[in-house]
């Protein structure tokens, strides 16, 4: 019998990491334009554009995102369309990502004081900017620390894709754990790998958010 | 100007100018609830008009409709002849243009500098260099007394130096029209008589105003003309000496004697 070392574990669980990574980025990336050009239509398009990505949001924020992979992966297969398991997750992530990002900046444009629109309004400043030189500039401030704190969200969320076949770490730990026989060493490595990447980034969180009330007073 | 509350209709004729802003039958409703019943009002070029009246008259919102932050829903509008239309953003930007509007809470844009605050309009709207338009805020920054807080970003001001930023920013766009709503009421008193000077400079100079004021003295010393609104209504109108002196309905004599208590 073959005997793995912690080592073959652990280097075999890091090259998975960069799939997680990888994976993390598209939807954060795909989430973020996806989500951008919601929030431009929520905010300019009128009544009907905005129930319409309502709707959007309470559908994805409302069911689960494994039931939303499997949808990806089984369901474009229905219109006979090949979808491979970075397509789905990739596609599914994206659209859970956007769903929650246009919310958040939604809020972020909302806490936008009325009276920021009025005046630059009554300079003769047209919609477009108006959004581009005082509403997004101070919404952007505020929605930065939530962003970032969502992307931990998102880098967990990816764990899920394992159960369409994709080999992220998740999916490589439980393939090791059924090589190896050690599931105890082999997830809590998992568990380790997920909070190193996890860790830094809301730690970066909430550091913006101190630095943002700091400068707000 | 002494004309025009006995017969501005007449005055306007011998000017030989039309009214810059020309309001009739204006009616506007939030739901079932009228705000505005009906207003008539013709403002002539460099005339200074007080609008005064209790909270709920409906002075604020009038002024709110005339650069088009409120919609009405009857009666017509003209600014410089032009109609507003809320429908068109070309022709509210147009507008707009034309009436500068300066606000009870300042809303200067807190992330930029009041430079910047100043130049904004002038470069995105009328399509000014920076270096001219920065040029055009030093010496409206001065105007207003403010010209060494230029770099100065506007947390770091008093709510009085704010405001006559604020007043800076709207007069960058060259207005025909300035409308002030409550413009001291958000100012510690010790500040309100800095802003009140700046106004009263743009009133000798010839600007055209509306403000809509709690302030009766300098209402009675500024304008030409007061109107006091009442349940939606322009209730009286006439010169500050007449109004104030000889105020001919019980709704403004209880109104001026609530204010001395």
């Amino acid at each position: 019998m073959v005997e793995f070392s912690l080592w073959d574990i652990l280097r075999n669980l890091l090259l998975a990491l960069r799939w997680t990574v990888v994976l993390s980025l598209i939807a954060f990336v795909g989430g973020g334009v996806v989500g951008g050009l919601l929030l431009f239509l929520r905010l300019s398009g009128g009544r009907v554009a905005e129930r319409l990505i309502g709707l959007y949001v309470q559908l994805f924020q409302g069911t689960p995102l494994l039931m939303q992979l499997f949808l990806a992966y089984f369901g474009i297969a229905l219109f006979g369309i090949e979808v491979s398991a970075w397509t789905a997750a990739s596609v599914a992530l994206t659209l859970y990502t956007s769903a929650f990002l246009t919310e958040i900046w939604r809020g972020c444009v909302a806490a936008i004081p009325k009276g920021q629109w009025e005046a630059s309004g009554s300079l003769a400043l047209s919609f477009g900017e108006q959004m581009r030189h005082v509403i997004l500039p101070q919404a952007t401030r505020i929605a930065i620390a939530p962003t970032v704190g969502f992307l931990v969200q998102v880098i967990k969320g990816t764990a899920l894709a394992s159960v369409i076949g994709f080999v992220e770490l998740t999916k490589a730990g439980s393939m090791i754990s059924n090589a190896t026989f050690k599931p105890f060493v082999v997830f809590s490595c998992v568990a380790l790998l997920y909070f190193a990447l996890c860790f830094p980034v809301s730690l970066y969180a909430k550091n913006l958010e101190r630095k943002i009330h700091g400068a707000r007073r | 100007m002494a004309l025009v509350a006995e017969a501005p209709l007449a005055a306007a004729v011998t000017a030989g100018g039309a009214p810059i802003v020309r309001i009739t039958a204006l009616r506007k409703a939030y739901g079932s609830n009228e705000v505005l019943k009906g207003i008539d009002l013709e403002v002539q070029r460099g005339e200074v008009i007080a609008i005064i009246g209790k909270s709920g008259s409906g002075k604020s919102t009038l002024l709110r409709c005339i650069n088009g932050l409120e919609v009405f829903q009857e009666g017509s509008l003209t600014v410089d002849g032009k109609p507003l239309l809320h429908e068109s953003a070309m022709a509210m930007r147009e507008l707009r243009q034309h009436v500068g509007m300066i606000f009870q809470s300042f809303n200067l844009f807190p992330h930029l500098s009041v430079g910047k605050n100043v130049m904004l309009a002038p470069t995105l709207v009328k399509k000014r260099s920076s270096l001219e338009a920065a040029s055009q805020a030093r010496k409206l920054l001065t105007r207003v007394g403010l010209e060494q807080k230029f770099d100065a970003m506007p947390d770091q001001l008093s709510g009085g130096q704010q405001q006559r930023v604020a007043i800076a920013r709207a007069l960058a766009m060259e207005p025909a029209v300035l409308l002030c709503d409550e413009i001291t009421s958000a100012l510690d008193p010790e500040l309100v008589g800095e802003v009140l000077r700046v106004v009263e400079s743009l009133a000798d100079e010839g600007m055209t105003l509306l403000m809509v004021t709690h302030e009766m003295s300098f209402a009675r010393k500024v304008s030409d003309r007061v109107i006091f609104m009442h349940q939606g209504r322009v209730h009286e109108m006439g010169p500050p000496a007449e109004l104030f002196g000889n105020p001919q309905t019980p709704e403004l004599k209880q109104f001026l004697s609530s204010l001395h208590d």
